[in-house]
């Protein structure tokens, strides 16, 4: 396990998410109402590139023509298939027991923490008075 | 290194399938003025300001649109450059004839609505003009690329000849009949036109995706996509029926049709159907002097996507015995929201055997590529 500095916590805006590449894996890093969660950026049905699909709520109905959305801008749909999965823990919507996105610990540093190390800064720069997202995987 | 961009890692080693063929890739324009160059003046001035006449209830949006921007693209198939997914063609080699080292790909075009249309003198003029335009877009910059000829299947008269002026263009590989028919496909009215596609050696490819002008559900209109997307196996249930029961099998035994975009897991239940009934109401139907399976069996091929996921996968194995292997061939329906991709759309391991007819001895037949 090694910890990877990802982006500057400004860089990546509520309700959005950054693709990187961590030892030749891609993680889609999201900031979910500044909270930030990491998953890999590959659907568990057929391989798509999972973090390029649509940021969306939980729509969900306790019987039929009751509408309650949810959860909102705490779900990832598919770019291909439309399955989603919860940005917090990587659970499918659809068969949430089995069907998982991998997720990863995602943290906020400052950068006076991370220049004691160890971790693996690679191409972001930390200085001590920003605040970083670190991945550890 | 942290990097935005996504690049495909396969290794081609692992995968058996490479060098596949694609029955469904769908070709799009950036823009609809594309077709002008294709159509003469008259037409030209007619689609700027008459416009289309589709048999579906809205002109210019999809009755159940889907959840994918696009009205249903794959989100990642987007080229940079902004234009409509499948309208690009450096990108679509980028991420399936390339990516895959595709041996063909067979074209599905689903734009300029000939097929659809109301208006049969602007339908033929707006087929014709597809099919030049699949030719200067697509096929001659990528000849993996097989058209396939569009028809206004309402004109009989142009239809045919049509097809007969697209004979002996190995740029075309067969003829795309919109499956949503006014009347059922198998009735006598349309023989003409199913005898040219026969005589002229082109198979007849029918490929679900939207709305026409009958409720797309022997029900009704459904209320969802959801309700509207498993009734292309109900339509391709009824095309099978309709085509098997007139006798269109008997009068062209060498008739090949290929089923597109409807799945395939529904066609045994439907065979073993359509047998029991003839055993007991033949005398309706004499001129049928073999089982409808049989005629199923020498006349008909499915395409796979959207392919069934069955809850225990291993019976996708028996699943596709009872078709037949000879019968079944891969597609992806490229760009699409619902597209299946080569490595992972079966969920259980196939035989090599299998593999190699699924994924390209059985198109190369069919097709007659060489």
């Amino acid at each position: 396990m090694s910890r990877h500095v990802v982006a500057l916590v400004e860089e990546i805006a509520p309700g959005t998410c950054k693709v990187v590449t961590i030892k030749g894996r891609e993680i889609g890093v999201f900031n979910v109402n500044n909270e930030f969660f990491a998953l890999i950026n590959r659907c568990p049905h057929q391989g798509a590139p999972l973090c390029r699909g649509a940021i969306v709520s939980r729509l969900v109905a306790p019987s039929p023509g009751d509408y309650r959305l949810e959860r909102q801008g705490e779900m990832l749909r598919c770019p291909w298939h439309c399955w989603e999965f919860d940005i917090r823990t990587g659970q499918s919507w659809c068969d949430p027991d089995s069907v998982h996105a991998r997720t990863y610990a995602c943290d906020v540093e400052p950068g006076e923490a991370l220049a004691k190390g160890p971790f693996a800064a690679e191409t972001v720069p930390v200085e001590v008075e920003q605040k970083y997202v670190v991945v550890t995987m | 290194m942290n990097v935005t961009l996504l690049t495909p890692q396969i290794d081609a080693s692992q995968q058996s399938h490479l060098g596949f063929i694609d029955c469904d890739v769908h070709p799009y324009f950036k823009s609809p003025a594309e077709f002008d160059e294709f159509l003469p003046q008259k037409w030209r001035e007619h689609r700027a300001s008459i416009g289309g006449r589709t048999r579906q209830g809205l002109a210019k949006a999809s009755n159940y649109p889907r959840m994918s921007p696009g009205n249903g693209q794959r989100m990642d198939a987007w080229p940079p450059d902004g234009s409509h997914p499948g309208s690009d063609l450096s990108f679509m080699q980028m991420q399936l004839l390339d990516k895959f080292n595709v041996a063909y790909g067979l074209l599905a075009p689903l734009v300029g609505g000939s097929g659809a249309e109301r208006n049969i003198d602007f339908g033929a003029a707006m087929a014709t003009a597809v099919n030049d335009w699949q030719l200067a877009r697509f096929c001659d910059a990528d000849p993996r690329l097989k058209g396939a000829v569009q028809i206004n299947i309402e004109h009989e008269k142009a239809a045919i000849a049509e097809i007969e002026a697209r004979a002996g263009d190995r740029r075309f590989a067969q003829v795309n009949i919109p499956p949503r028919s006014i009347e059922p496909l198998g009735r006598r009215r349309y023989w003409p036109i199913l005898e040219a596609c026969a005589a002229n050696g082109f198979p007849v490819s029918l490929h679900l995706g939207g709305t026409a002008g009958h409720a797309s559900t022997g029900g009704g209109w459904p209320s969802f996509y959801h309700d509207e997307h498993p009734s292309y196996v109900q339509s391709m249930a009824a095309l099978v029926t309709s085509l098997v029961c007139e006798g269109v099998f008997e009068h062209l035994p060498n008739l090949k049709v290929v089923l597109v975009e409807g799945g395939f897991a529904w066609l045994p239940a439907l065979c073993w159907r359509l047998d029991n009934t003839w055993k007991a109401l033949k005398t309706e139907v004499p001129f049928l002097r073999r089982k409808p399976s049989e005629y199923v069996r020498q006349n008909i091929w499915v395409t796979t996507q959207p392919i069934e996921e069955p809850e225990r996968p291993a019976d996708m194995l028996s699943t596709l015995e009872w078709i037949g292997i000879d019968r079944v061939m891969f597609s992806t329906d490229y760009p699409h929201w619902d597209q299946d991709d080569p490595r992972f759309a079966f969920k259980v391991p196939l035989p090599e055997d299998w593999k190699r007819k699924i994924y390209h001895d059985n198109a190369m037949a069919v097709y007659g590529f060489e």
